[in-house]
């Protein structure tokens, strides 16, 4: 038996998290964003030693259950897991029993029965997580749902500025292209408000979000901007997001080249923005559609940082969640 | 304390102090700072945290804050002296070597601490010992220092008492 007091507890600091799961980040608090990224400060330390292993999560099981295609996401998740020595099972539904007709909530249960503790899920509609955590014993941790969220992204987003800019209070980020179905933009809109810094949408009108400011006062200091060259002026952060080709069949953009032609990341165009911009990309890039090949490999992009600067974070909420579960 | 680490290692040079988080790093910088004085060695002195590995993870409450870890130079082929301020069960000790291990492959590997309070719940002793305390189980020994705490105060109290010296 281990005992509770084997260390005097006024002598180790404990961390005030009480989450169970992580959906959203909309309800964060700003010592919760704080802790996050310092924790994964020391994954990120861990990652870079020879032995990138912790036990921290030691016999706990971990599942990823997608609904939709992924590789970073889920592989990011999966060597976070076992970064912290847990063990992971995946589950992609289209080999799974969901194609025999198997609920999402049935799906879960079986998991849990056979005594998975985090659920790491994935799912093409928005508040999918929510309904999985409302019936969950386990841990829900939202790796997308539809259009409505990608807390992770975001925290790895935030995570990757601050390597480079020591605040993200009074930062101008502009997030270009298809923000109005993009939970990628959605949980990055709610994590850079909440830190302070004013973010503008640029796109095609028919992609930039309905009713945005109006509908509540975190998005307050959100501008939204068709022309990409105003958008750029003075930036300091600019993230291209993938343009979906599902929204060209939806009639949204009449013509993909006409997109390229006024909305495509190019060196002239980045030139607007800060001497010290950061690019960023949450991936996968179409290279050529929403940005150049110049630009994405160039000596402002950290798309391939944020990737990395993924796995670090994943493990910090991971540890954190750990924590949260006996609440 | 740093006289006897200074007798018991012939090589000074080899010797790495590995402070424990949170106390055992002033104490080791002290012990880096005396050794200077007395023999004119220079000590480098690191910084380990072992939250990661403490046996304990998910049966307390709430997860211990992680903090970074920090080391001088490599540790292999070196005598890494882990600094704690007190040993009561030796499971943070175990931590704190699992924690170690994982960074390299130390020649030996030793342990000080200022006070041993007894109640050992492992095969672990200390190579360096300030002071044995003996301490019921229902007492708790805490270290005060002036780097954390700002002064230095070793004080014993029953539980759920607020600290008295003795």
């Amino acid at each position: 038996m281990i005992e509770n007091n084997s260390q005097p507890a006024s002598q180790t600091e404990a961390i005030s998290w009480t989450r169970r799961h992580l959906l959203d980040i909309d309800e964060f608090s700003t010592a919760e964003f704080d802790l996050v990224m310092k924790t994964a400060r020391v994954m990120e330390d861990i990652l870079s030693r020879p032995i990138k292993k912790v036990p921290a999560l030691r016999g706990k099981t971990i599942a990823t259950l997608f609904y939709e295609p992924s590789t970073r996401t889920r592989s990011s998740f999966e060597l976070a897991a076992k970064n912290l020595s847990a063990d992971v099972v995946n589950l992609a539904a289209s080999s799974s029993s969901v194609v025999k007709g198997e609920s999402l909530i049935d799906t879960l249960y079986t998991l849990e029965a056979m005594g998975v503790e985090i659920v790491i899920m994935r799912h093409p509609l928005a508040g999918a997580s929510h309904l999985a955590a409302r019936y969950a014993r386990s841990s829900i941790i939202n790796a997308g749902d539809g259009a409505h969220a990608h807390p992770t992204q975001a925290l790895l987003d935030m995570y990757t500025i601050l390597k480079h800019k020591p605040n993200i209070a009074g930062l101008k980020i502009v997030i270009l292209g298809d923000s109005r179905h993009s939970r990628v933009a959605r949980s990055n809109i709610w994590g850079f408000t909440a830190m302070g810094a004013s973010v503008t949408l640029c796109g095609p009108r028919s992609l930039l979000p309905v009713g945005l400011t109006s509908r509540n006062t975190v998005y307050s200091s959100v501008k939204l901007e068709t022309d990409i060259l105003r958008a750029l002026d003075g930036a300091d952060v600019v993230m291209a997001l993938r343009m979906q080709k599902e929204r060209q069949a939806a009639g949204l953009l009449p013509d993909i080249r006409e997109y390229v032609t006024q909305f495509r990341l190019t060196p002239e165009r980045l030139d607007t923005a800060k001497s010290d911009v950061l690019v960023m990309h949450p991936g996968p890039v179409n290279e050529d559609i929403e940005i150049s090949t110049e630009v994405a490999a160039g000596p402002h992009s950290v798309i391939r940082e944020q990737v990395s600067n993924g796995l670090a974070v994943r493990m910090a909420v991971l540890y954190l969640i750990t924590g949260g579960n006996k609440k | 304390m740093a006289h006897e680490i200074i007798e018991t290692n012939r090589n000074l040079s080899e010797i790495i102090m590995m402070g424990m988080r949170t106390r055992g790093v002033p104490l080791a910088e002290r012990l880096a700072a005396n050794i200077y004085a007395y023999e004119a060695a220079q000590i480098s002195v690191g910084v380990l945290d072992f939250s990661l590995y403490r046996d304990d993870l998910g049966s307390r409450d709430l997860q211990p804050v992680v903090k970074s870890t920090s080391m001088p130079s490599g540790i292999d082929g070196k005598v890494v002296v882990l600094v704690d301020d007190v040993l009561f069960t030796g499971r943070s000790a175990r931590a704190a070597m699992d924690a170690l291990i994982d960074l390299g492959r130390p020649s030996a590997v030793k342990l000080a601490v200022l006070v041993d309070r007894g109640h050992r719940e492992l095969p672990i002793r200390a190579d360096y010992v300030g002071k044995n305390i003996p301490s019921s189980k229902e007492e708790e020994v805490q270290v005060k220092l002036t780097e954390t705490d700002g002064l230095d105060e070793v004080s014993i109290y029953r539980k759920g008492e607020t600290g008295k010296n003795r």
